[in-house]
């Protein structure tokens, strides 16, 4: 939401040029050990490690300093950062930060002066309103912001903010900040380039000394004035030795010669101000003036093999590929040229997305999605609200759904409110599981507590059950994107077992088998899928050396993916060569170019740099967008286009580098963005190319502006749009907490999502029943819900039992010995697991209260080699506003021995 | 239903059998006999074998990783040393990737288990896809939107849910959610939700 | 361009000139796998570009080779412990279904004939948590130069290879135990699945490829070097020096020269007694410390090494037992030495 993309903007290889790294909301030692193999090459190079978590972990063992914190207060931490940081004499001396913040960030843009912030209004900012719940019933807010005092004072400059971190979840009511009052003069597409033309609006005004009281950064810096240190120990737990210590080590290891980077995990994202904490991050990294260079950045540790691929390529509701947005009933989304009008973005990267979105919707329809028709888009089905996993299973449990598949995902362990879960899955009609092993949410029917417990009985469940075993990664073709959007194929090496089969094979087959049974069909709402393009059948060559004859072609898969000529089926060379009119397709905007040519797959291309290099590792298979690897790396480089030293060269500008001629250019004048790695920037535009404010695309931005797919070209500290909960990161205490707010009378996340219902019963603060503060997470040993490693005897002996954490303190308050059995409960549920009872876990002082800390890895389930009680029956359903996560990581309980 | 019938208790039953045998050793339970590292000339298990470049299915780190098979069957999976991501090595996870594939518990049949039944069955792949392709279609047609009742296009159906993804392939998730969007079926969701 | 290769940088901030360069540290030289094998052996790695190519094998040479362990970049993932059961194919105990320990995060709890790589966890904390450290250590057979198990074999299974290591030929093992308490480190068990007395082989097999052992390849922090022990005892002696410049005056190796059972070709950087590891001080060879040695009968090694093996189950049983006790009643005290 502060820089543009839903992604990593650097990858773990390139914290070895770290000279500080700052690890919070991650156990990356644990969770990520082969990525943290660099945060120790880093190290032993000298950089220094901090590592700030409520426990000490494996991670915090490496570590040069721990920062103990409070779960969830880390927003105060990072804004005691912040305010630490912008009043050092470093900061205000050093002339990098100054030319760096108001260069590349919108430092200097002067916002709306009607702009309250929470400093003014005690916790919550100007434009605060009830929430009205549409027809959906289930969108759960508690509140909703009109951002219309948020804006940019020349006028709202819209986000397009597709990003995973920025979804909408069918929120109504807030607006956008897109124009739209002029609809009347706008034409219809296509062409579409006339009508985001219409949507360009003066670009705003800035005050480049920062001294203007209503430009950005004079807001933040009153905005976190009072997260002082003394505050940050109060609100956190911290003591200010270590506070201060990490804030000097990463003033210190930032600047022209130097780099910090944070690394974060779902630490930082599982909280109902979950993408304000990553944001407060990011706001930290530009105000030291660390993205897009080496070293520096912002590195999201992702959890699962694809699971930046499945964000990418969404099987999420809310947006469509390449982080477009779902259409909705809730924006002006009925025609196609509405939906251009409200989603894209003039003066941006996204000036093109009636590009992306044509051609996507030819990989829908094919032939079928012509100009007359809108491409088909009358076909594509609209949102109309939170349909997220929590809503959903809210959904079930109503008996609004009747059918579920669940592929390789185990809500009956991993879902928030697990009870809950397996109550939903007993009152669907059908469920299909697809997994390598029997599952709990496969054997939810006569395993889970609840039938066990004697709470129903098998007979009474309804459901139509079918388990469909899965072929394993060596049994399949198949691409996964990791966490740094690296797109790596792994190739079929042996047939799967029996009936085992791939998970591309039954959604293929399930697709053929609907073809059939909808033929002939003359419904209006069955057209689309009659017209939807449905044929991966395999060449005989793909599967002539294997017994199954049947697997599709991932190959067509991956054209369509990638995109090609609508006629003739010539694949593109990357989305540059995408078109409004149809005659490109291509499902991926974002994946187009890797297979740019025939014969010619990026993600199987294996070959590292040699040992030395700057480890870009370019021709090690494909990242989007167009292979960079580091984002925004025209950061990289001073205003000027130089390197900001001889130390952190990363991408510069060439002024003697002459690019490749076209055919519209046959003799470009010399002068090239070059370096190590691929520039995030027009590849030929100078550094002092000013920008054209009557263009639309990036020729609005100036040769100055790193972050193209911004509509002013700015990393953002302020973000007037694409958060529905402010445009600041600002303490709140997590839902259930035994602490009243101590920096604001404003105790939550006033838009916060929450399901108050029977069985989903939340914590009042303070409560004494409940006075523990509880994490969940994941060791080194096991695999989420354990179907990838409870079933694995090598992986089964390492962490064979689920135990809970808990300090020698705590334990003598409560008689527990080290093994003995305990209980821990919360409103929804209660489990058993032994007590490890370690001085890695620690007591803090917080507001004048001792909090303990309870841990509990989420790993066990009733299936398996090796079992234990399902953590997540303790948990909440309640969300962020802007994303819908749990809240997993900050909830509180009590435990009792057994 | 025509499948061969396997009662659940039988089915235990064998998996019992299974976890007696592992519990004596994985040595059989992974399959392979206990041939003791021998002397002198010691033989390389995967001299004979083929190699496949592949990636490790567990966390988003991406570790490369390479797949031996002889005679069709996986042998052995270690890190791919050319990798710059791990450059051959790998977590506990990465290093039991053999494990997900060669594994007594493993599940090779479709299972069925029929409304109110206290028992799985074991079904025919092909009779339990067509059930499936029946089911969705039943469903998808009872609860189909085509617009509000303000005359707002939906063309949605709300009858089903489709979870996961994140730890599938990019090329199914791009096949998946174009047949979910294909037939209208909105509520598509996986681990990733931010 | 040229990359050069960079210099260590300053641990603190200060005017620094060195461009991007080298992905790694410079001091001391963590070798990466490649740079872990001897020249001669370079690319044998097995990894490949295309699809169902055969493996790449290679060649050592025949010199001592061993593992430098450093301890203090061990972040206790076990990679080694399930690498090593992955390429051998040795069981979990009890199919997987173990028990919960209570002793850190260490639950196979020790090397046996199923374990032949072993992850202590070792917890030291005061009770204000100023002072913490956690330690971790993948602990193996040590390959010594003077090997008591090797020595009282009566039926000569145990053999010295050609690169100094010490391997049980289970073929020839009568599973008579005489080694078992022979070791002074405890490292060898009977394999239950096929009543042999076993251990690491420093993966011979892998070795006479070329190829590394697996749980050095294995290990994502490099803490598990493989190497010729002569070049592994240079960057030993680098990183001891590097630790003692940054103040870590425990630092000491320990194995790394002849005074233990002359030398350990797998040697170890500790920061504290050894001891605190579950490393004896000054280990005894069954020559000391078994009566009889190489001229024993196979019979009477029989019945000792019985005796031998119950007696040492039994006293790390009541080791356990003592230090969970210990670990209950006061959670986690300054110097205890947690996992056995």
């Amino acid at each position: 939401m502060r820089l543009g993309r839903g992604a990593a903007t650097t990858y773990p290889g390139n914290l070895v040029h770290s000279d500080c790294i700052l690890i919070e909301g991650s156990n990356m030692a644990e969770c990520h050990p082969v990525a943290f193999r660099f945060v120790m090459q880093a190290k032993l190079a000298g950089a220094k490690i901090i590592h700030a978590d409520p426990r000490f972990t494996r991670t915090t063992a490496m570590a040069d300093v721990h920062a103990p914190l409070r779960a969830g207060s880390d927003i105060a931490f990072l804004g005691g950062l912040i305010n630490y940081v912008i009043n050092s004499e470093r900061w205000n001396t050093d002339p990098f930060f100054k030319e760096y913040v108001s260069t590349y960030t919108n430092a200097g843009t002067i916002i709306n002066p009607e702009f309250q912030d929470t400093e003014d209004l005690d916790g919550i900012f100007s434009g605060l309103g009830p929430y009205q719940e549409g027809e959906w019933g289930l969108n759960g807010f508690t509140g909703q912001y009109d951002n219309k005092t948020w804006q940019y004072a020349q006028g709202p400059v819209g986000d397009q903010g597709r990003t995973a971190n920025t979804a909408q979840s069918g929120e109504t009511g807030v607006s956008s900040g897109q124009p739209g009052a002029e609809a009347a003069q706008v034409p219809v597409g296509p062409p579409f380039d006339p009508v985001v033309q219409a949507l360009l609006k003066p670009p705003p005004t800035s005050d480049p000394t920062l001294q203007d009281p209503n430009c950005a950064f004079q807001i933040l810096k009153r905005h976190f004035s009072r997260y002082t240190p003394e505050m940050v120990e109060r609100v956190t737990g911290c003591p200010q030795d270590q506070f201060i210590a990490t804030a000097d080590m990463m003033l210190a290891n930032s600047g022209a010669e130097r780099t910090t980077s944070i690394c974060y995990a779902v630490g930082w994202t599982q909280h109902t101000y979950g993408p304000q904490m990553i944001g407060a991050a990011a706001l930290l990294q530009l105000l030291l003036g660390n993205m897009g260079r080496p070293g520096g950045g912002i590195l999201a540790l992702r959890g699962h093999a694809t699971i930046q691929g499945s964000t990418d390529i969404p099987t999420l509701y809310h947006s469509i590929h390449g982080y477009m947005a779902h259409p909705t009933i809730l924006k002006q989304h009925e025609t196609l040229t509405d939906y251009v009008k409200a989603e894209a973005l003039p003066r941006s990267y996204w000036a093109n997305l009636p590009k992306f979105m044509v051609s996507y919707l030819k990989s829908m329809w094919g032939e079928a999605a012509t100009p007359e028709n809108d491409f088909g888009y009358g076909w594509h089905p609209r949102i109309f609200g939170d349909h997220s996993h929590m809503p959903m299973v809210l959904a079930m449990m109503d008996g609004e759904v009747k059918g579920m598949m669940a592929m390789g995902q185990n809500p009956a362990v991993g879902g928030q409110n697990a009870v809950m879960q397996r109550l939903a899955l007993a009152k669907l009609d059908w469920l299909v599981v697809k997994d390598n092993f029997e599952t709990e949410t496969a054997a939810f029917w006569y395993n889970s507590p609840e039938v066990t417990g004697g709470q129903i009985a098998t007979e009474d469940i309804p459901t139509e059950v079918f388990f469909f075993p899965s072929a394993q990664v060596a049994e399949m073709d198949g691409s996964y994107t990791n966490t740094q959007r690296l797109v790596q194929f792994h190739h079929k090496a042996a047939d799967p077992p029996g009936d085992c089969r791939s998970d591309v094979w039954w959604t293929y087959e399930l697709g053929k088998r609907l073809k059939d049974l909808y033929a002939g069909s003359t419904a209006p709402r069955d057209q689309g899928f009659l017209n939807l393009t449905w044929d991966y059948e395999p060449e005989p060559e793909e599967v002539e050396q294997w017994a199954i004859k049947d697997e599709p072609s991932f190959d067509k898969i991956l054209r369509e993916i990638n995109g090609y000529e609508s006629g003739t089926g010539k694949l593109l060379p990357s989305f540059t060569a995408l078109k409004d009119d149809g005659s490109t397709t291509c499902a991926s905007w974002i994946y187009s170019g890797i297979y740019p040519e025939e014969g010619k797959l990026r993600a199987a291309s294996r070959n590292p740099d040699p040992v030395g290099g700057p480890g870009t590792n370019l021709n090690w298979a494909y990242s989007w967008p167009a292979n960079r690897r580091v984002l925004y790396n025209r950061a990289a480089a001073r205003p000027d286009g130089t390197p900001w030293s001889e130390r952190k060269k990363w991408v510069w500008w060439d002024p003697n580098k002459v690019p490749a001629p076209t055919a519209a250019a046959p003799n470009p004048p010399p002068g090239m963005w070059d370096g190590y790695d691929v520039p995030d920037f027009v590849a030929n535009k100078a550094p002092n190319a000013p920008a054209d404010p009557n263009a639309i695309g990036l020729a609005g931005h100036a040769g100055t502006d790193p972050f193209i797919m911004k509509a002013d070209g700015k990393g953002w500290l302020f973000t007037p749009t694409g958060l529905v909960d402010g445009p600041l990161p600002t303490h709140y205490e997590p839902l259930e907490t035994p602490v009243r707010n101590p920096l604001y009378g404003q105790q939550v996340n006033p838009v916060l999502k929450r399901w108050d219902r029977e069985g989903n019963v939340a914590v009042e603060v303070g409560d004494p029943a409940y006075p523990y503060v509880l994490s969940t997470y994941r060791l080194t040993e096991h695999h989420l819900s354990g179907v990838m490693s409870r079933w694995l005897p090598w992986l089964a002996e390492l962490q064979p039992e689920l135990f809970v954490e808990i300090s020698p303190e705590l334990a003598t308050e409560k008689g527990i010995q080290n093994v003995d059995l305990v209980r821990v409960s919360t409103p929804r549920g209660q489990i058993q697991a032994k007590a490890l009872v370690t001085r890695r876990m620690r007591p803090l002082n917080v507001a004048d209260q001792v909090i303990h800390h309870v841990g509990l890895p989420w790993h066990w389930g009733y299936q398996g080699v090796v079992t234990g009680s399902v953590v997540n029956d303790l948990a909440l359903l309640v969300g962020d506003p802007n994303v819908s996560i749990h809240e997993g990581k900050a909830f509180v309980c009590n435990v009792e021995k057994a | 239903m025509s499948g061969a019938v396997l009662s659940r208790r039988a089915f235990m039953k064998r998996s019992a059998g299974v976890a007696a045998s592992t519990a004596l050793g994985g040595l059989m339970a992974v399959g392979a006999d206990l041939q003791p590292a021998a002397a002198r000339t010691a033989e390389l298990r995967i001299r004979e074998a083929k190699s496949y470049p592949s990636v490790c299915p567990y966390c988003a780190v991406g570790c490369g990783t390479v797949v031996h098979t002889v005679d069709g069957k996986v042998v052995n999976v270690e890190g791919d040393p050319r990798s710059p991501i791990n450059n051959g090595t790998l977590c506990p996870k990465g290093a039991a990737i053999y494990q997900l594939h060669v594994n007594p518990n493993r599940i090779d049949k479709v299972l069925h288990r029929a409304p109110g039944a206290t028992e799985w069955e074991v079904w025919d792949l092909g009779q339990a896809m067509d059930r499936v392709a029946e089911l969705v279609k039943q469903t998808r047609d009872e609860t189909f939107v085509e617009k509000t009742a303000d005359g707002k296009t939906l063309m949605n159906s709300m009858g089903i849910f489709s979870l996961g993804g994140a730890t599938m392939d990019n090329e199914w998730n791009h096949i998946h959610q174009k047949l979910m969007r294909g037939l209208g079926i909105v509520a598509i969701e996986n681990q990733a939700r931010i | 361009m040229a990359w050069q290769t960079q210099a260590s940088p300053p641990a603190q901030p200060g005017p620094v000139s060195t461009p991007i360069g080298s992905p790694g540290p410079a001091t001391p030289p963590v070798a990466s796998p490649a740079a872990q094998a001897t020249p001669s052996t370079q690319g044998a790695s097995g990894s490949v570009e295309v699809a169902g190519a055969p493996v790449q094998t290679g060649q050592y040479n025949a010199e001592p080779m061993g593992f430098y362990t450093d301890t203090t970049v061990c972040i206790g993932c076990k990679a080694c412990e399930v690498a090593c059961k992955e390429w051998n194919q040795l069981p979990a105990s009890n199919g997987g279904a173990n028990l919960l320990s209570g002793l850190s995060y260490d639950n196979t709890r020790r090397l046996d004939g199923e374990h032949w790589r072993h992850v202590r966890f070792i917890e030291q904390f005061d009770e204000s948590r100023s002072q913490g450290r956690w330690l971790m250590m993948s602990d193996v057979c040590k390959h010594c130069v003077q090997a008591g198990c090797l020595e009282v074999c009566p039926t000569g299974a145990i053999i010295r290879t050609e690169f100094d290591t010490v391997v049980i030929q289970s073929d020839t093992c009568n599973g008579c135990r005489a080694c078992i308490p022979a070791c002074p480190f405890g490292v060898i068990e009977v394999n239950p699945v096929n009543n042999t007395a076993m251990k690491c082989t420093l993966c011979y097999d892998r070795l006479q490829a070329g190829l590394q052992p697996a749980c050095s390849q294995a290990c994502p922090t490099a803490s598990i070097q493989f190497g010729p022990i002569r070049e592994l005892k240079g960057r030993a002696n680098m990183r001891l020096e590097q630790l003692q410049g940054q103040g870590v005056d425990q630092a000491r190796l320990y194995g790394a020269d002849d005074s233990i059972v002359g030398g350990l070709n797998s040697f170890y950087l500790l920061v504290d007694e050894p001891e605190v590891y579950g490393l004896p001080a000054n280990p005894q060879l069954p020559s000391r410390n078994v009566p009889t040695g190489a001229g024993l009968s196979a019979l009477g090694a029989a019945a000792l090494g019985v005796l031998g093996a119950v007696g040492l189950r039994k006293h790390r049983m009541d080791q356990f037992a003592e230090e969970a006790r210990a670990s209950a009643a006061s959670g986690a005290v300054d110097g205890e030495v947690r996992g056995g």
